[in-house]
């Protein structure tokens, strides 16, 4: 078991991306290096979960924690790639109502308008 | 300290003299004897030195500052290894805390199962670790209605611990006449979210029944939604219920809806242990959960709980991997 995170930066923009199984064994790790992150007002972070194979409580216990970092820091955050099941413990815990999420992942942005 | 450098002289000699195996064991349990008495490394290589003066008359003087640069650099030596006895000391003392800790959380957080006429319920709760991060909480009147909390803390370990104690004297400090499920979740979200750090949070179903009425009504606080099997139509229906996880938003808004339960209904409440088995076959966990319970619907609640626990862990290969509570109403 074991979880790959990827960080692309650009000026405003930081993406991200999860692989692998993100569970209490995996979360610590995930954690640290979310909270390694520098953001300020205006950043946008849009992190990849399309491969995310697996995700408990504690994995959302992460996301919750970087999103009201997040909020204080006025930088936003938006989960994308999330799978049917993702989206239902989402769901479920009502955190879709408090964060931005979207199942499919977008199509890459061009650099005008960022 | 004499009496010990007059016999590490003499071992020394003799070994000196005659390269025995003997002589060898001899000077092994001396230093046996200097480990009891807590003498330092730097000291021992002090005696030595002092008897190899003694026993050689033509000790070069360069050997003698080697020997002093050893007991130099053996001080610092000496000074980690006491270090790490005494945390190697305080670690125990530490596990012994957590120890009693464990129990004191056993003691306080047990749920004794509500016996009242007319339902009949069931319940195992089973940690994965050693302090378990789910907790069922029972409010009973002894008369018309039954209170149902079940939750599970996300984070383990003592904060998670310590975070569920707060749940459980939330639950104490309410009266019936607040035990309507949207009051229950709102009160709770208000003290879990004063007192926790950022990611950490609990979710929590709750649902209350009336005995008169038959009714049971229920909120959810990002729980798992509890499912609801119609004996009449062999079903199960989910149980769901907006609101979002405590901790989070210091003001929650929690749907509060109503279920009618007939002869032999059952409402089963459990935690994400329960519905996130991993197991080898790919085969969605809920779907092994329902045809366990209908396997054995017509036995009692407690039995029912105790059978699904039986099969799921048999199929994890007798290994939790998250703490798994499972909680049977049944109308008789």
């Amino acid at each position: 078991m074991n979880i790959i995170f990827q960080v692309q930066e650009s000026e405003q923009v930081i993406r991200g991306m999860i692989e692998g199984e993100l569970d209490t064994f995996t979360a610590p790790q995930l954690k640290e290096e979310l909270e390694a992150m520098e953001l300020a007002e205006g950043v946008y972070v849009e992190i990849d979960l399309s491969k995310l194979n697996y995700m408990d409580s504690t994995g959302l216990g992460v996301f919750v924690g970087f999103y009201k970092r997040a909020k204080r820091e006025q930088a936003s955050v938006k989960l994308v790639g999330l799978s049917s099941r993702l989206r239902r413990l989402f769901e479920i815990t009502g955190l879709s109502d408090l964060m931005e999420i979207e199942n499919e992942k977008r199509v890459e942005l061009s650099n005008e308008g960022i | 300290m004499n009496e010990l450098q007059k016999q590490y002289t003499k071992i020394l000699a003799d070994y000196i003299e005659e390269q025995t195996e003997r002589n060898l064991y001899i000077g092994q349990n001396f230093i046996r004897q200097l480990l009891q008495k807590n003498i330092a490394p730097e000291e021992v290589i002090h005696i030595h030195k002092s008897a190899v003066e003694e026993i050689i008359d033509d000790f070069p003087i360069s050997l003698r500052h080697a020997y002093d640069f050893l007991i130099e650099v053996m001080v610092h030596y000496g000074l980690a290894l006491s270090e790490h006895k005494s945390l190697l000391q305080q670690q125990e003392e530490m596990q012994l805390e957590l120890q009693v800790a464990t129990n004191i959380q056993n003691m306080i957080l047990k749920s004794h199962v509500p016996k009242i006429d007319g339902v009949d319920v069931g319940m195992i709760s089973v940690p994965a670790r050693k302090m378990s991060g789910d907790y069922v909480h029972f409010i009973d009147d002894k008369n018309r209605y039954i209170g149902i909390a079940v939750a599970d803390v996300v984070g383990k370990g003592i904060p998670a611990a310590l975070c569920m104690s707060m749940v459980k004297y939330g639950m104490d400090s309410l009266d019936y006449s607040e035990s309507e499920p949207e009051r229950v979740l709102e009160v709770i979200n208000r003290i879990v979210e004063k007192s926790v750090d950022d990611s950490m949070f609990v979710s929590m179903f709750y649902g209350r029944y009336d005995v008169e009425t038959s009714t049971f009504a229920y909120g959810s606080a990002g729980h798992e939604p509890a499912l609801h099997y119609k004996a009449a139509s062999q079903t199960y229906e989910e149980l769901v219920a907006k609101g979002l996880l405590l901790g989070i938003l210091p003001d929650g808004n929690y749907e509060q809806h109503e279920v009618q339960l007939q002869q032999n209904d059952l409402v089963i409440m459990m935690t994400d242990g329960v519905t996130e088995i991993r197991t080898n076959l790919e085969m969605d966990a809920m779907a092994i959960i329902t045809s366990i319970i209908s396997e054995h619907k017509h036995e009692r609640a407690q039995q029912i709980v105790d059978e699904v626990f039986k099969q799921l862990e048999k199929m994890q290969n007798f290994e939790l991997s998250d703490d798994f509570t499972l909680v049977i109403l049944k109308k008789n």
